[in-house]
Protein backbone atom coordinates (compact mmCIF):
# COMPACT_ATOMS: atom_id res chain seq x y z
CA UNK A 1 0.00 0.00 0.00
CA UNK A 2 1.26 3.28 -0.85
CA UNK A 3 -0.11 7.23 -1.47
CA UNK A 4 2.12 8.47 -3.86
CA UNK A 5 2.94 11.94 -4.14
CA UNK A 6 4.31 12.60 -7.90
CA UNK A 7 3.13 10.82 -11.28
CA UNK A 8 3.97 7.07 -11.59
CA UNK A 9 4.20 4.54 -14.32
CA UNK A 10 2.06 1.68 -13.52
CA UNK A 11 3.96 -0.90 -14.99
CA UNK A 12 7.16 -0.70 -12.93
CA UNK A 13 5.35 -1.24 -9.80
CA UNK A 14 3.19 -4.19 -11.63
CA UNK A 15 6.37 -5.88 -12.85
CA UNK A 16 7.92 -5.96 -9.53
CA UNK A 17 4.82 -7.27 -8.00
CA UNK A 18 5.07 -10.37 -10.77
CA UNK A 19 8.35 -10.93 -10.17
CA UNK A 20 7.81 -11.58 -6.12
CA UNK A 21 4.44 -13.87 -7.45
CA UNK A 22 6.00 -16.21 -9.59
CA UNK A 23 4.04 -19.22 -7.86
CA UNK A 24 0.79 -17.39 -8.03
CA UNK A 25 -1.41 -18.77 -10.77
CA UNK A 26 -2.24 -15.61 -12.01
CA UNK A 27 -2.81 -11.41 -11.47
CA UNK A 28 -5.18 -9.44 -12.34
CA UNK A 29 -4.91 -5.76 -11.78
CA UNK A 30 -6.64 -2.40 -12.90
CA UNK A 31 -5.09 1.06 -13.34
CA UNK A 32 -7.34 4.28 -12.91
CA UNK A 33 -6.51 7.25 -15.17
CA UNK A 34 -7.64 10.86 -15.06
CA UNK A 35 -10.02 11.40 -17.68
CA UNK A 36 -9.62 13.79 -20.78
CA UNK A 37 -12.66 15.92 -20.88
CA UNK A 38 -13.68 19.32 -19.29
CA UNK A 39 -11.24 19.07 -16.24
CA UNK A 40 -7.80 20.47 -17.15
CA UNK A 41 -6.58 19.21 -13.66
CA UNK A 42 -7.79 16.67 -11.03
CA UNK A 43 -6.46 17.30 -7.19
CA UNK A 44 -6.38 14.44 -4.70
CA UNK A 45 -6.57 15.69 -1.23
CA UNK A 46 -6.21 13.04 2.08
CA UNK A 47 -5.53 12.78 5.73
CA UNK A 48 -2.49 11.47 6.52
CA UNK A 49 -2.92 9.80 9.96
CA UNK A 50 -6.35 7.84 8.52
CA UNK A 51 -5.73 7.13 4.91
CA UNK A 52 -3.41 5.08 4.39
CA UNK A 53 -4.15 3.48 7.63
CA UNK A 54 -7.50 2.83 6.21
CA UNK A 55 -6.24 1.59 3.10
CA UNK A 56 -4.29 -1.19 4.61
CA UNK A 57 -7.12 -2.37 6.78
CA UNK A 58 -9.09 -2.71 3.39
CA UNK A 59 -6.51 -4.42 2.44
CA UNK A 60 -6.14 -6.90 5.07
CA UNK A 61 -10.01 -7.95 4.92
CA UNK A 62 -9.81 -7.31 0.96
CA UNK A 63 -6.76 -10.84 1.04
CA UNK A 64 -8.21 -12.89 3.71
CA UNK A 65 -11.49 -12.87 1.81
CA UNK A 66 -10.21 -13.86 -1.52
CA UNK A 67 -7.51 -16.09 -0.05
CA UNK A 68 -4.63 -14.08 -2.31
CA UNK A 69 -1.41 -14.57 -2.23
CA UNK A 70 -0.52 -10.79 -2.83
CA UNK A 71 -1.85 -7.64 -3.06
CA UNK A 72 -0.41 -4.46 -4.40
CA UNK A 73 -2.59 -0.48 -4.55
CA UNK A 74 -0.88 2.52 -5.17
CA UNK A 75 -3.30 5.76 -4.39
CA UNK A 76 -1.86 9.15 -5.92
CA UNK A 77 -2.79 12.34 -4.05
CA UNK A 78 -1.88 15.56 -5.45
CA UNK A 79 -2.45 17.68 -8.88
CA UNK A 80 -2.86 15.28 -11.66
CA UNK A 81 -3.12 16.17 -15.34
CA UNK A 82 -5.46 13.67 -17.95
CA UNK A 83 -3.99 10.93 -18.89
CA UNK A 84 -2.11 9.72 -15.96
CA UNK A 85 -2.72 7.47 -13.12
CA UNK A 86 -4.28 7.77 -10.30
CA UNK A 87 -4.79 4.20 -8.87
CA UNK A 88 -3.26 1.00 -9.57
CA UNK A 89 -4.37 -2.21 -8.13
CA UNK A 90 -2.94 -5.68 -8.80
CA UNK A 91 -4.00 -8.82 -6.89
CA UNK A 92 -2.08 -12.15 -6.92
CA UNK A 93 -4.16 -15.69 -6.63
CA UNK A 94 -3.89 -19.28 -7.07
CA UNK A 95 -6.98 -19.04 -9.64
CA UNK A 96 -8.05 -16.16 -11.75
CA UNK A 97 -11.68 -15.70 -10.39
CA UNK A 98 -10.37 -14.39 -6.99
CA UNK A 99 -7.66 -11.97 -8.80
CA UNK A 100 -10.45 -10.83 -10.76
CA UNK A 101 -12.98 -9.98 -7.83
CA UNK A 102 -10.73 -8.84 -5.26
CA UNK A 103 -9.26 -5.97 -7.60
CA UNK A 104 -12.85 -5.06 -8.65
CA UNK A 105 -13.58 -5.41 -4.85
CA UNK A 106 -10.54 -3.40 -3.84
CA UNK A 107 -11.36 -0.82 -6.25
CA UNK A 108 -14.82 -0.38 -5.34
CA UNK A 109 -14.20 0.29 -1.71
CA UNK A 110 -10.93 2.49 -3.03
CA UNK A 111 -13.46 4.61 -4.87
CA UNK A 112 -16.10 5.01 -2.27
CA UNK A 113 -15.14 4.49 1.35
CA UNK A 114 -11.44 5.56 1.75
CA UNK A 115 -10.58 9.06 2.68
CA UNK A 116 -10.11 10.52 -0.26
CA UNK A 117 -11.44 14.29 -1.63
CA UNK A 118 -11.19 15.22 -5.49
CA UNK A 119 -11.83 18.44 -6.96
CA UNK A 120 -11.43 19.27 -10.33
CA UNK A 121 -10.31 22.43 -12.55
CA UNK A 122 -12.52 22.90 -15.24
CA UNK A 123 -12.62 26.46 -17.58
CA UNK A 124 -14.64 28.31 -14.69
CA UNK A 125 -12.34 27.01 -11.54
CA UNK A 126 -12.06 24.42 -9.13
CA UNK A 127 -15.32 22.12 -8.58
CA UNK A 128 -15.20 19.65 -5.80
CA UNK A 129 -16.73 16.40 -6.83
CA UNK A 130 -19.74 15.24 -4.81
CA UNK A 131 -20.31 11.25 -3.88
CA UNK A 132 -21.93 9.78 -6.87
CA UNK A 133 -24.90 7.34 -5.77
CA UNK A 134 -23.64 4.71 -8.12
CA UNK A 135 -20.53 4.36 -5.93
CA UNK A 136 -22.27 3.48 -3.34
CA UNK A 137 -24.36 0.67 -4.88
CA UNK A 138 -20.93 -0.81 -6.39
CA UNK A 139 -19.42 -0.99 -2.95
CA UNK A 140 -23.11 -2.71 -1.84
CA UNK A 141 -22.65 -5.62 -4.29
CA UNK A 142 -19.71 -6.86 -2.02
CA UNK A 143 -21.94 -7.03 1.82
CA UNK A 144 -23.69 -10.21 0.69
CA UNK B 1 -1.17 22.92 24.51
CA UNK B 2 -4.96 23.76 22.20
CA UNK B 3 -6.14 21.59 20.67
CA UNK B 4 -5.94 21.62 16.75
CA UNK B 5 -8.82 21.60 14.17
CA UNK B 6 -8.52 20.70 10.57
CA UNK B 7 -11.13 21.11 8.04
CA UNK B 8 -10.99 18.28 4.89
CA UNK B 9 -11.82 18.59 1.37
CA UNK B 10 -15.15 20.93 0.65
CA UNK B 11 -14.80 22.05 4.38
CA UNK B 12 -11.74 23.46 3.93
CA UNK B 13 -13.15 25.98 1.20
CA UNK B 14 -15.99 26.53 3.83
CA UNK B 15 -13.98 26.93 6.93
CA UNK B 16 -12.43 30.06 6.06
CA UNK B 17 -11.97 32.20 9.03
CA UNK B 18 -13.00 29.11 11.28
CA UNK B 19 -11.07 28.32 14.44
CA UNK B 20 -8.16 26.14 13.60
CA UNK B 21 -7.35 25.80 17.62
CA UNK B 22 -9.88 25.47 20.32
CA UNK B 23 -9.27 25.25 23.99
CA UNK B 24 -8.85 21.81 25.52
CA UNK B 25 -10.78 19.25 26.44
CA UNK B 26 -13.00 20.54 23.37
CA UNK B 27 -16.32 18.37 23.19
CA UNK B 28 -18.99 18.25 20.56
CA UNK B 29 -20.91 20.87 21.89
CA UNK B 30 -18.11 23.24 22.03
CA UNK B 31 -17.02 22.76 18.67
CA UNK B 32 -20.11 23.26 17.36
CA UNK B 33 -20.70 26.20 19.11
CA UNK B 34 -16.93 27.40 18.19
CA UNK B 35 -17.31 27.66 14.14
CA UNK B 36 -20.26 29.69 13.67
CA UNK B 37 -24.01 28.40 12.59
CA UNK B 38 -23.55 28.05 9.15
CA UNK B 39 -20.60 25.63 9.43
CA UNK B 40 -22.01 24.09 12.95
CA UNK B 41 -25.29 23.03 10.48
CA UNK B 42 -22.75 21.40 8.08
CA UNK B 43 -20.70 19.79 10.92
CA UNK B 44 -24.17 17.90 12.09
CA UNK B 45 -24.66 16.32 8.86
CA UNK B 46 -24.85 12.49 9.63
CA UNK B 47 -22.36 12.21 6.59
CA UNK B 48 -19.96 14.30 8.26
CA UNK B 49 -17.04 12.19 10.22
CA UNK B 50 -14.77 13.16 12.71
CA UNK B 51 -11.32 11.92 13.93
CA UNK B 52 -9.27 12.56 16.77
CA UNK B 53 -5.87 11.87 17.60
CA UNK B 54 -5.94 9.68 14.56
CA UNK B 55 -8.96 7.60 14.97
CA UNK B 56 -12.13 8.18 13.12
CA UNK B 57 -15.20 8.02 16.10
CA UNK B 58 -17.73 5.99 15.87
CA UNK B 59 -19.99 8.42 17.29
CA UNK B 60 -19.00 12.07 16.68
CA UNK B 61 -21.08 13.16 19.73
CA UNK B 62 -18.49 11.35 22.13
CA UNK B 63 -15.90 14.03 21.36
CA UNK B 64 -13.33 14.45 24.19
CA UNK B 65 -10.39 15.71 22.69
CA UNK B 66 -7.15 16.74 25.05
CA UNK B 67 -4.75 18.57 25.34
CA UNK B 68 -2.17 18.52 22.04
CA UNK B 69 -4.66 16.64 20.14
CA UNK B 70 -5.92 16.93 16.54
CA UNK B 71 -9.89 16.51 15.53
CA UNK B 72 -10.12 16.34 11.83
CA UNK B 73 -13.10 17.12 10.51
CA UNK B 74 -14.41 14.53 7.54
CA UNK B 75 -16.96 15.37 4.63
CA UNK B 76 -18.48 12.78 2.48
CA UNK B 77 -15.47 11.12 0.43
CA UNK B 78 -15.93 11.82 -3.15
CA UNK B 79 -17.39 9.24 -5.88
CA UNK B 80 -15.57 8.38 -8.82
Amino acid sequence: MRLVETGFSPGHPLGLFAQAHRDSGGIASFVGQVRGGEAHALELSHYEPITLPAMRELAETTARRFALDGLLAWHRVGVMTPGQAIVLVAAAAPHRRAAFEATDCMMDHLKSAAWFWKRERRDDGWHWIEPRGQDHADRARWQA
Amino acid sequence: MPVSIVYLGPLADRAAGAPTSLPAPLDWAGLLAAVGELLAAQLANDRVHVACAGKVLADKRQLCAQDGEEVALLPPVSGG
